[in-house]
């Protein structure tokens, strides 16, 4: 694939493309008029346009900030909508798979239902009592950090490409890199008082990854997930589960005062 | 569509739709690291040829000879660096994936089956140790700055020492610099400096601590890079000790 490149005039393109559900599937193939501009979620509004009127798929905004157009272009977990056609070499057949990580509905469209029941476990934002005037006070610098997770847009491109999840189905045990995500932005909050820490080791099974950062790989938004939010909520967990200093610290003095100065 | 098949789902080891040569960044990741082991592997047992003039083998430093004791100098600190590395976040994910094929790379088919525990069982659970290396690793980088700055006086035939620069005195200068690099953008340092804490105003050296943590996520950004280039240094750092010390090469001399 090229970076972008200037188009001119209409080419046509083979496309293939996934039909079927979870149990019965095969790969169609349709030719479609490709127009300067163009991305793959119009190729396939294209197709169910003229070609193929029940074909399913999700989308929404159509400007990558809804996060549901989701789906594997090539081998690569993509957004459709941000995936330019013209960016593929001009005689290149272009395959459009769904998630391989969630069962399929059909043809595009995943489940990915799981992913809202792991959200659940995760304790939501507890913010420390207001000052005395009535008001919560933090400082840019510290919120930085948080803010780059809260540029996810839940496209679960991430907890897709993941190979604990999408080869080895660990769904039972491990929560994935959206959540990770997810937890660090609550975690490393400065306003917020509760404690992670035990819920990130166990029932979203951080030990399981193994930092190979296919998810930073993949992110449309960009985020450092691998490096910014999994690796330091791994060391957090080894400061209180693996670090033997650390353990007898926390023994002798407890655990650090909410909000954590840290520990 | 025929009857019950999936046909639209890939199956099989390393399948993939992806089109690019992603096999090459784990096969260049494998060669490196094996080159690098193979060769590192010959010069610790060698226990010859790690010193000349001022220079010392990186390999070797802290020099440690107990009398009496059979065993290569190198094997009494190799430990450090060597678990130091192998602990190391970068090169977790650069051996999961050329090594352990877990994923060979990102969205193609792995080659094994649902046995995998990631780092929650024995071996690998053992990198959750990897702060101790760190500490030691910057105790081998003053080590190492002793090693380079020691490595401008040059011994004379009375005893004496000369202040000079040979070109071994600058790949010494350069080495510790990339190391300094690679060991001060330590993901375990970035947390014990400051990323543990979430509310940085809320203590006295907060701001200080946020400092410091920005400046070692300078160097944690650019960590693999450092991690190649310092393995690289050390590697070359030996080599060109190996050249002076058995006479292949006479070091170059400014003054
Ligand atoms: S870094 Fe961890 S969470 Fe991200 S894809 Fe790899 S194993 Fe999964
Ligand atoms: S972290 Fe990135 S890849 Fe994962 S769900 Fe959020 S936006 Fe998508
Ligand atoms: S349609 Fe909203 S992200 Fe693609």
């Amino acid at each position: 694939m090229q970076p972008a490149k200037a188009e001119t005039g209409t080419i046509s393109r083979l496309m293939r493309v996934f039909r079927g559900d979870k149990n019965r599937s095969e790969l169609k193939e349709f030719t479609i008029k490709q127009h300067p501009g163009m991305v793959v979620l119009d190729a396939i509004h294209q197709i169910q346009a003229d070609q193929a009127g029940d074909l399913a798929c999700r989308w929404n905004c159509k400007a990558g900030k809804c996060g549901s157009c989701s789906a594997e272009i090539n081998g690569r977990p993509r957004l459709m909508c941000m995936t330019r056609m013209g960016d593929f070499e001009p005689g290149e057949t272009i395959t459009v798979r769904p998630l391989k990580a969630f069962p399929v509905i059909k043809d595009l469209v995943t489940d990915v239902s799981w992913n809202y029941e792991i959200n659940k476990k995760i304790k939501p934002f507890t913010p420390k009592p207001k000052n005395a005037d009535g008001t919560w006070r933090m400082q840019q610098y510290e919120i930085d950090r948080v803010q780059e997770f809260r540029k996810c847009i839940e496209c679960f491109l991430c907890q897709d490409v993941c190979h604990v999840l999408r080869d080895h189905d660990k769904k039972s045990e491990f929560g994935g890199p959206r959540f990770f995500v997810r937890a660090a932005s609550l975690e490393m909050h400065p306003l917020d008082t509760a404690d992670r820490v035990p819920m990130i080791k166990d029932s979203l099974g951080v030990g399981l990854c193994n930092i190979t950062k296919c998810c930073t790989e993949v992110c449309p938004e960009s985020i450092t997930i691998t490096d910014n939010a999994i690796i330091p909520l791994k060391e957090r967990v080894v400061s209180r589960y693996f670090d033997p200093l650390a353990v007898l610290w926390h023994k002798i003095t407890g655990l650090p005062k909410q909000p954590r100065g840290g520990e | 569509m025929s009857e019950n098949t999936n046909e639209g789902v890939l199956t099989g080891a390393l399948a993939t739709d992806r089109k690019d040569a992603w096999w090459v960044g784990p096969l260049l990741t494998a060669m490196g690291l094996g080159a690098f082991g193979v060769y590192s592997t010959i010069r610790a047992f060698a226990n010859a040829d790690y010193e000349w003039g001022p220079y010392l083998s990186p390999f070797y430093s802290p020099l440690i000879r107990i009398p009496g004791l059979n065993v290569s100098p190198a094997f009494l600190i190799l430990w450090a660096p060597a678990g130091f590395r192998a602990t190391c976040y970068y090169y977790r994910k650069a051996y999961y994936r050329a090594f352990f094929q877990h994923p060979t790379a990102c969205a193609v088919n792995e080659i094994h089956g649902h046995s995998y525990r990631g780092e929650t069982s024995f071996p690998f659970i053992f990198q959750n140790i990897h702060r101790y290396f760190m500490y030691v690793a910057v105790l081998f980088i003053g080590i190492l700055w002793y090693d380079a700055i020691s490595a401008f006086f040059f011994p004379a035939a009375d005893g004496t020492r000369h202040f000079g620069m040979g070109l071994g005195s600058l790949i010494m200068v350069v080495n510790v610099l990339l190391l300094g690099s690679y060991t001060f953008g330590c993901h375990s340092l970035r947390h014990v400096i400051g990323g543990k804490m979430d509310c940085f105003s809320c203590t006295s050296f907060g701001k200080v601590q946020h400092k410091t943590w920005l400046g070692v996520s300078w160097f944690n950004n650019r960590h693999m890079l450092f991690a190649w280039c310092s393995l690289f240094s050390v590697g070359l750092t030996d080599f060109y000790v190996w050249l002076c010390a058995t006479g292949r090469i006479n070091d170059f001399r400014f003054f």
